[in-house]
């Protein structure tokens, strides 16, 4: 995985001194708090209902050990010993303080982190793939791509004042892990005729009050042309980005009101006017920078099973279907990919604390290189865990409560932090998604209800997706109460559609049991390996809506 | 309004001219780009500096043609967050050869200065008491550049390269 | 429908500290509690008003961070804020943090 090298600190470094001055004028007068405001969002630092929200960037859901750590002693030492996993693979701690700020950034940056561009109008976090390097599928490691685009996009001077914030992700498979289709621009690694790799680029995704599916504007582009073909599509944004606006401000809204032809037409002008010029990124630094993501040491003689495993996997019925949810194929023999799950019985879907931080690293430097990643499924992932290996770790893993087998089923929630936090939300979520998983703690039942994606958002900016939810829940606030709506039959991966909704929204006291009996009603009716998404695709949304809305 | 310029804080020398006031004949003169197209033959004539203002929408290539006449530009940010004039000081710089003075107007805050000066401005209206100690610190907050811009310091990849 | 905006019967002036981000209120005497039993209580308009004026200059001294009002509810010596968003800031997150220690027997 990458390190920085001196610039990339001397970069941290200064941002954090320059923030800490930001801070002091602040405090002392010297800058309104309207003028304060876009220079702490732009270090990730929010104003919530409780407190100052500090919004940590993962970049590509990457962690070293060390940097885990970091986290944890962040989590511990500023905040109240915990911290939440986002969508965006970022970090978020909920109760930070603005005096402690600087002093907290100082840290993070000791370990290669920091909140730069987190929030605000500038290119985000990019994403990538959670299986990056690792997946049997992939063609090439995405995260290469998102490093050279996180460095090129960081305190970009042209596109720092965009017309609204743009999200950025990169897959480097055909089958897409990252939710491209939802972002305002994504990478999709494939190859051409001539078996070069190159990109497919598509633009105009994005969830929140108008949903939109991004749409491929460039069937094939060379890797060497990444980055001005970047600029081209930032800088037709930037100058015919609505402003007049803010629900109309996200290049989606541009490429939907243009068309995405013409939008294209516009970026091929722009690219070819600085099509290999200076922006493009030079040979030798990809190669340096790709140098930074071979695999590691693998053991070519790791065994692909082993006597105590086969016997576990016979005998016990709890690493069985752990193993058939949670763990995952790798592409080098005798290895896996193990995915921690975040989302326990009861629990706040992404949240951990400093205690599991500390011994997932511990864990990922026993077991996994030293390395960890972060899905946008609010989870994480050890991504080069020995087959042989797999015993000890779900027993570590289970001790410490992040080996509930359920990866991509019912209780594998998506919830954003909602009203508890946020001061943009219009109704909880974390209670929903708990009540959900209290009311499926069967696991032979949520089993054999098989793949099924919940997500829930307490407001329509959707940073829950529940607009790609095979069940989406938005919660919304009707005369002061909480009402959940539901949506159905979304969908992020690579046929990505977005959800129908169902019905009026229902109160909170009914909105568990409606999902009881949309699961329900699915079993009722599916054929033969149908998964929920499947069955819905097939029946629409009658038979649900009737059961729902029949009883009064 | 102070205008900073080469890191201090100097007397204007350009005379703004308000609609419906008719030109002087003598000093250097700022105008709406607009007056500019329809009073062109007549500002031609003038055997004085003449410097344009642009909206922040408008579009550059009807600036191309006579970008050779100005001796001024000035760009508009309207409120901090409108960033168009980021992009129409770059491509004033980098695509169409623009070399004189670049000035950036409207709600410029010291600490967007850094990324202005990236950008290609040169000189700032800007209100601020001590704008030349605001602006020295300014741009000595970062000293890592990663990308190319119009100030052609050189990037972080070009200092990989020859280190 | 044009809704009619009606001064509610009992407000209180809330917002956040600067410093360190925590929920507050204005107490009496100019001071800020996070204490929501320690709010002012304004019966009219006028009086909201005159709270308002004392948090806005509040704001430019940098003590708090966007002040505003919103209705409570009062009986005795009891303020409770309306509504759950407000019910939230006033006691926290209606979910346990830190999250328990809920690791398997």
């Amino acid at each position: 995985m990458y390190s920085y090298d001196k610039y990339d600190q001397a970069l941290v470094d200064q941002r954090v001194e320059q923030f800490r001055d930001q801070v002091r004028r602040r405090i002392a007068g010297e800058l309104t708090e309207e003028e304060f405001r876009p220079l702490r969002l732009r270090n990730g630092l929010y104003l919530q209902l409780h407190a100052y929200m500090l919004r940590v960037a993962i970049p590509y859901g990457t962690l070293s050990s060390c940097q885990l750590r970091g986290l944890a002693h962040i989590a511990r030492r500023y905040d109240k010993g915990f911290g939440h996993f986002t969508t965006r693979t970022n970090i978020q701690f909920h109760w930070i303080k603005l005096e402690d700020i600087a002093d907290a950034m100082a840290e993070l940056a000791k370990v290669e982190m920091h909140g730069i561009q987190t929030s605000g109008n500038s290119v985000r976090n990019v994403t990538a793939d959670h299986f990056a390097g690792v997946a049997p599928d992939e063609i090439e490691d995405p995260r290469i791509w998102s490093e050279i685009i996180r460095q090129w996009s960081t305190l970009h001077p042209e596109f720092s004042f965009l017309p609204r914030k743009f999200k950025i992700a990169v897959s480097g498979s055909p089958n897409d892990r990252a939710a491209l289709r939802i972002h305002d621009l994504a990478l999709r690694m494939h190859r051409n005729a001539a078996g070069e790799v190159g990109f497919e680029v598509m633009v105009g995704g994005g969830l929140g009050r108008s949903p939109f599916i991004a749409k491929t504007i460039r069937e094939f582009l060379p890797k060497r042309h990444l980055l001005s073909y970047l600029e081209a599509v930032l800088r037709v944004y930037n100058q015919a980005g609505r402003r007049d606006n803010l629900w109309k401000a996200r290049i989606k809204i541009l490429v939907h009101e243009l068309g995405a032809a013409k939008f294209a037409e516009l970026v091929e002008a722009e690219w070819n006017q600085i099509k290999g010029g200076a922006v493009e990124v030079p040979d030798a630094e990809i190669e340096r920078i790709a140098a930074q993501f071979v695999p590691p040491a693998y053991d070519p003689d790791a065994p692909t099973f082993t006597h105590e495993f086969d016997a576990l996997r016979l005998n016990d019925l709890g690493f069985g279907r752990w193993l058939k949810t949670n763990v995952a194929r790798h592409k080098q023999p005798g290895y896996s990919i193990v995915t921690l799950s975040l989302k326990p019985e009861g629990g706040t879907p992404g949240d951990m604390t400093a205690e599991q931080m500390d011994a997932v690293a511990d864990l990922a430097d026993r077991y996994s290189f030293g390395e960890i990643r972060v899905t946008h499924v609010q989870n994480l992932v050890l991504p080069h865990v020995r087959r042989a290996d797999l015993p000890v770790v779900w027993r570590a893993l289970a001790k410490l409560g992040l080996a509930t087998p359920n990866i991509g089923l019912a209780t594998d929630i998506i919830a954003c932090p909602g009203l508890d936090f946020c001061s943009l939300a219009n109704a909880r979520s974390i209670p929903v998604a708990q009540r959900i998983t209290e009311r499926f703690n069967d696991l032979a039942r949520v089993h054999d209800i098989g793949e099924l994606k919940i997500k829930i958002s307490g407001c329509i900016n959707a940073c829950g997706h529940h607009h790609v939810g095979h069940i989406g829940i938005l919660g919304v606030d009707k005369n002061g109460e909480e009402f959940y709506q539901v949506t159905l039959g979304g969908s992020e991966e690579t046929n990505a559609s977005l959800g129908t909704i169902l019905g009026p929204a229902l109160p909170a006291s009914r909105i568990v049991d409606a999902v009881e009996t949309l699961v329900e009603t699915y079993l009722a009716l599916r054929r033969d390996g149908e998964r929920f998404l499947d069955a819905y695709r097939r029946l629409g949304t009658a038979p649900f809506k009737e059961r729902i809305y029949a009883a009064a | 309004m102070p205008l900073l310029k080469n890191g201090e804080v100097v007397a204007d020398p350009w005379q703004s001219v308000a609609d419906g006031e008719p030109v002087p004949e003598a000093g250097p003169v700022l105008i709406p780009f607009q007056r500019w197209q329809s009073e062109r033959e007549a500002l031609s004539r003038r055997n004085a500096p003449v410097g344009v203002r642009l909206s922040n929408t408008q579009a550059l290539a009807d600036v191309a043609p006579d970008l050779a006449r100005f001796e001024l530009i000035v760009l508009d940010f309207p409120k901090f967050v409108d960033g168009r004039a980021f992009t129409q000081a770059r491509l004033l710089r980098e695509r169409y050869g623009y070399r004189k003075e670049l000035r950036a107007t409207g709600n410029v805050l010291r600490d967007e200065l850094q990324f202005m000066h990236r950008c290609g401005f040169d000189a700032f209206e800007i209100e601020a008491p001590d704008a030349a100690a605001q602006w020295r610190a300014a741009i000595a907050e970062i000293d890592v550049f990663y990308q190319p811009a119009a100030d052609r310091v050189a990037t972080v990849i070009a200092r990989r390269r020859s280190a | 429908m044009v809704k009619a905006v009606k001064t509610p019967a009992a407000q209180i002036v809330t917002g956040n500290r600067l410093r360190d981000g925590a929920v507050i209120y204005l107490a009496g005497d100019s001071q800020w509690s996070t204490d929501i039993a320690q709010g002012a209580v304004a019966h009219d308009a006028a009086e909201a008003n005159r709270l308002m004026a004392v948090a806005n200059q509040a704001a430019v001294d940098r003590v708090v961070v966007n002040p505003y009002l919103i209705e409570v509810a009062v009986a005795g010596d009891s303020i409770q804020p309306v509504g759950t968003r407000e019910r939230i800031r006033a006691f926290g997150p209606s979910i346990a943090t830190p999250p328990s220690d809920r690791l398997p027997a």
